[in-house]
């Protein structure tokens, strides 16, 4: 009796939780959807960001996107990935079990103080050393392939440490060395786990907002190099929901749904990756 | 005895979005002083302000322009006057420009402080984000016809452009007059420097009227916020938030 109302109390609140997923889904479409067809597709995929003026194109901020996840991408893979490769296969177990949990205390930083020492440091040594303004791609990138570090290595750690040892065993029997056995027969056999942690961290690089907004300078215009200002997605939203009323804010709402749109595809690849083994 | 329970109707004020943040400061503390009044705060604009003036879908309205002809017939109420500062790092050699460099600038034709007397560096100009009250004055009285480039900076806050201007050598932004600090540097344009002295006699004209409005002379409960907003203590309120209080205006 006591399990059937404990298991009918957790259905509730496991129901109620896909409920609001839904009702956020639902209200995020119904408040943007109009507005992409009352612009029509071709002023929503332009370029001409004029909201209180009939502009609704977003495809600047969709290259501005674009640009500073893929940079993220390139920070932060080829550091999580050595990072994750280093843990599992060289490092004693003292200091994994060290450095793992300080490496996954990254996540639990506010980005907004991530951004704050982008300010303060980063984008003055890259306006110093490089030129432009240093509100940049390349600051974005930099602060975002820090942020998700802990992603790509905490999920590309598990998905290595789950590779069945006598794989490893294995193929330093065959008398490959451990770097041939990493590259040859650890990272294909945890392909899978390391594609998903990417894709993942992928999904946080295109969500942050906070970080962006701090360090990215927030042009328009579609960068011309690394070092120009860049605007994103959920800057856009962040930057002028205060201030917008009627179409505006319509268009903040369809810039939401095309976001949210990426973030289920991004999420739908993620799941299938790591399923098929 | 029986007043003190009853519930009384509170006063909807909306309006302009650049008044709104100040005047619901105001509000705050005149709510503590009087719990029985509730006063709500909402935007909207300035046009959808004194629409709803007219309207009686709100009580008070806010503007953050001078009424047009065919809206004079609403009362208004001067509550403060709010400047605009073009503004620059402290180490920029240049002090004064003219409305044509400014317009220039944020458009993009100006692209070097050498253009403008100043050093061989790239200028970086900071706007504020669509649909911000500054911007849409800045636009207005300072930018005429002009569109501001793409290419622009573009920060959510008079506090956050400032601190970029601050720390970035080749920027320029604009903000409210009374928020520049000694951090930054407040430009001339055309020779006239934006100092209290100039706000106040108009010698500087790039201003816009803070207004309160209503349909009728006020009674009751809106009557007393409003002579609370004009007292000595509301003024400073607003008077500490940067604007010019209404009350130090001289209208010649």
């Amino acid at each position: 009796m006591k399990d059937k109302i404990t298991e009918k109390l957790l259905l509730f609140i496991a129901f109620s939780a896909i409920l609001s997923l839904l009702l956020i889904t639902f209200f995020i479409f119904q408040q943007g959807v109009p507005l992409i067809f009352k612009a029509g597709l071709q002023n929503f995929f332009s370029l001409k960001w004029a909201p209180t003026k009939g502009g609704f194109g977003i495809l600047s901020m969709i290259v501005g996107s674009l640009m500073v996840t893929t940079g993220a991408l390139a920070v932060g893979v080829p550091f999580g990935l050595a990072c994750a490769i280093y843990l599992a296969e060289f490092s004693s177990s003292a200091f994994q079990k060290t450095l793992k949990p300080i490496i996954e205390l990254l996540a639990g930083i506010p980005s907004v103080v991530y951004g704050f020492i982008g300010i303060v440091i980063l984008i003055p040594f890259i306006r110093e050393t490089f030129g432009g303004p240093g509100f940049s791609v390349l600051a974005a990138s930099i602060v975002l392939g820090i942020m998700i570090l802990p992603t790509i290595v905490s999920i590309s750690y598990d998905a290595l440490m789950s590779v069945p040892s006598t794989y490893r065993d294995g193929s330093l029997a065959l008398g490959a060395t451990r770097w041939q056995t990493v590259v040859m027969c650890l990272i294909p056999a945890a392909r899978s786990g390391i594609v998903a942690s990417i894709i993942l961290g992928m999904g946080r690089a295109i969500g942050e907002t906070m970080a962006v907004i701090m360090i990215a300078g927030n042009a328009l215009k579609v960068p011309g190099s690394i070092l120009d200002s860049v605007r994103t997605l959920t800057s856009t939203i962040a930057l002028e929901l205060g201030y917008a009323a009627g179409d505006h804010r319509a268009a903040l709402f369809a810039c939401g749904s095309f976001l949210f749109l990426i973030i289920i595809i991004l999420n739908i690849i993620a799941i299938r990756v790591t399923g098929r083994k | 005895m029986f007043s003190c329970t009853q519930r009384r109707g509170g006063i909807i004020i909306a309006g302009s979005t650049s008044v709104q943040p100040f005047i619901e400061k105001v509000a705050e503390h005149f709510m503590e002083k009087h719990p029985e009044i509730t006063i709500n705060v909402q935007g909207g604009g300035s046009t959808a302000g004194i629409q709803a003036t007219f309207n009686r879908t709100c009580n008070i309205g806010t503007s953050s322009r001078n009424l047009r002809v065919d809206e004079r017939a609403l009362k208004i109420v001067l509550i403060a006057v709010d400047g605009i500062a073009v503004i620059v790092h402290q180490s920029n050699p240049v002090e004064d420009l003219g409305l044509e460099e400014i317009r220039g600038i944020f458009s993009g034709k100006i692209r070097n402080w050498n253009e403008l007397g100043g050093t061989d560096e790239e200028i970086i100009p900071v706007t504020r984000e669509e649909g911000s009250g500054t911007r849409a004055s800045f636009e207005g009285m300072l930018m005429g016809n002009v569109v501001i480039s793409d290419a622009c900076l573009v920060q959510d806050s008079n506090g956050a452009v400032r601190e970029i201007i601050a720390t970035t050598p080749q920027g320029i932004g604009y903000i409210s007059v009374g928020l520049v600090d000694e951090r930054e540097k407040a430009l001339a344009i055309d020779g006239v420097k934006p100092t209290l002295a100039n706000l106040i006699t108009r010698k500087y004209n790039f201003t816009r009227p803070f207004l309160l409005l209503l349909l009728e002379e006020p009674k009751g409960d809106m009557k007393k916020f409003i002579d609370y907003v004009l007292s000595e203590e509301g003024q400073n309120i607003l008077k500490m938030d940067g604007l010019i209080p209404a009350t130090e205006i001289r209208d010649d």
